[in-house]
């Protein structure tokens, strides 16, 4: 087989010099994507991030998308070098698909995981110069009937999650969150209420993580991936339960 | 060392062709035409597994007749050159057009400068993006020499083309249902002395409501369903 790069995508855009590879060198200063959580219920799985991505002290950009559909039945989130992490998206979704043309089957979920390892493991020089990536990843298993979660970390290591899983810089206070909250088999509505609420915790201690935003009407984006496939939540379904959480927080403290 | 045999290009060509057309006439034919909401290919294959019909892109679909590895390796290119183009640029930039050129240099070049010529016809089929372009749903049917034809109303590919563009031509009818137009191919395909069951037959349409990938194949209850 020697050069041919068969169903292998990142391969094939290699050689042909359509992705070069990043050289290590100096720490470079770019916008970067923040706190994105994942969580199993009954139906699948949940995947989820806030809007703000930052560069240093400032935010550049309030309506960035980290959650996005690998393909029909399974989801990747980032958090990380805001413009590697979209290209890497980008690279995977594409990797996905390719092969699924070329060999005329999907990959298995556990396939698809390991694909994002390999693009991580590729991304390693690049994350020295700056550049890092860590995603999530969360799908519908097809074999076995059941939504599935992976974390990651920037080598490429895999570390599949039973319960929930979470990323970026305002993930330890997320993942608290998602603790104490978690039952295992919790229906969708319960899901999203708890993954609203670990995204809004997060934002409220992590000052490079964005709160809902009533004002322009930008929420976190939340999806969930079961056997019917990717399925983003509906924006005015979290406004709602997002203003709900505030209502709630607010007489709380009304009442001290 | 001996002197080769002078033959005249004429003769070369003429028995290259001869040749590659004796090899696309064993096999079995296609037929892809238009319906209400994209582009339908059919295909008589027996077999669930070697595809004839196949994805390349968001909008374009690809079937090929005569020798199975020979349009299988010309799919997987087709594929790479479309994915590479899409990653580079953007999906919009991927056409049929410049994927139909494509296949006619490596075809044509074969055909020219090889022993061997290939032996398959291709089809590269692409439909507008919305109902209201549905003018430009295109079929582009390729020969084994690069010769390309822009077919405007269906397309017939493999040996038996003469006799089975003669019967579909025959009152033929664009933009019907996805299951009148199947059967309008299938007819075709079996003559009147043979008939075509699901289990004969390979279909895949391209559908302008599935979504942003639009190939889909028509398998198992359905096409059974369909058939009946």
């Amino acid at each position: 087989m020697g050069d041919d790069p068969g169903s292998d995508f990142s391969r094939l855009a290699r050689q042909s010099g359509v992705i070069t590879d990043p050289a290590a060198g100096e720490v470079l200063d770019l916008p970067h994507g923040t706190t994105c959580i994942a969580l199993r219920f009954d139906d699948g799985v949940l995947i989820a991030g806030d809007r703000r991505a930052t560069s240093g002290h400032l935010i550049s950009y309030r309506t960035m998308q980290k959650v996005f559909p690998s393909d029909r039945h399974s989801a990747v989130a980032i958090a990380g070098a805001a413009g590697a992490a979209i290209e890497m998206v980008r690279l995977f979704q594409l990797q996905l698909e390719h092969y699924e043309k070329v060999e005329g089957k999907e990959l298995s979920l556990d396939g698809k995981a390991a694909q994002l390892s390999q693009m991580l493991r590729q991304n390693l020089p690049a994350a020295r110069a700056g550049m890092v990536v860590v995603p999530l990843f969360a799908g519908y298993d097809l074999r076995t009937n059941v939504g599935r979660l992976f974390q990651f970390d920037i080598s490429g290591g895999r570390y599949e999650e039973l319960e929930y899983g979470s990323t970026g810089s305002g993930s330890l206070h997320a993942s608290t969150v998602l603790k104490l909250g978690f039952r295992a088999g919790m229906d969708r509505d319960t899901a999203v209420d708890l993954a609203i609420q670990a995204l809004y915790v997060a934002a409220d201690e992590d000052s490079a993580s964005g709160l809902p935003d009533f004002v322009r009407n930008l929420f976190p984006v939340v999806s969930t991936v079961t056997d019917k496939g990717y399925e983003q939540v509906d924006d005015d379904e979290i406004r709602e339960r997002s203003q709900r959480l505030v209502d709630e927080l607010t007489s709380r403290n009304s009442t001290i | 060392m001996s002197t080769p045999f002078y033959v005249a290009p004429e003769q070369v060509m003429k028995d290259r062709a001869d040749y590659a057309r004796k090899g696309i006439a064993r096999g079995r034919s296609i037929i892809s035409s238009t319906y209400e909401n994209g582009i339908i290919i059919v295909a008589e294959n027996s077999s669930n597994t070697l595809h004839k019909v196949s994805e390349i892109y968001d909008r374009i679909g690809f079937a090929g007749v005569g020798r199975y590895n020979e349009f299988d390796s010309l799919r997987i290119q087709g594929i790479r050159h479309a994915d590479l183009k899409g990653f580079n640029y953007s999906r919009y930039d991927v056409d049929a057009l410049s994927l139909a050129n494509q296949y006619a240099q490596i075809l044509g070049q074969t055909f020219t400068n090889e022993m061997k010529p290939l032996e398959v016809e291709i089809l590269v089929a692409e439909i507008g993006e919305t109902a209201d372009e549905a003018d430009n749903d295109q079929l582009f049917h390729i020969l084994y020499d690069g010769t390309v034809f822009d077919r405007d109303r269906f397309a017939v590919l493999g040996g038996d083309a003469e006799a089975i563009t003669s019967r579909i031509d025959d009152g033929f009818e664009p933009r019907l249902a996805v299951g009148a137009a199947l059967k309008q191919a299938q007819a075709a395909l079996a003559g009147p002395d043979r008939t075509l069951v699901a289990d004969d037959l390979e279909v895949a349409i391209l559908d302008r409501d599935h979504g942003r990938r639009t190939f889909r194949r028509i398998v198992g209850e359905e096409l059974a369903g369909l058939v009946a």
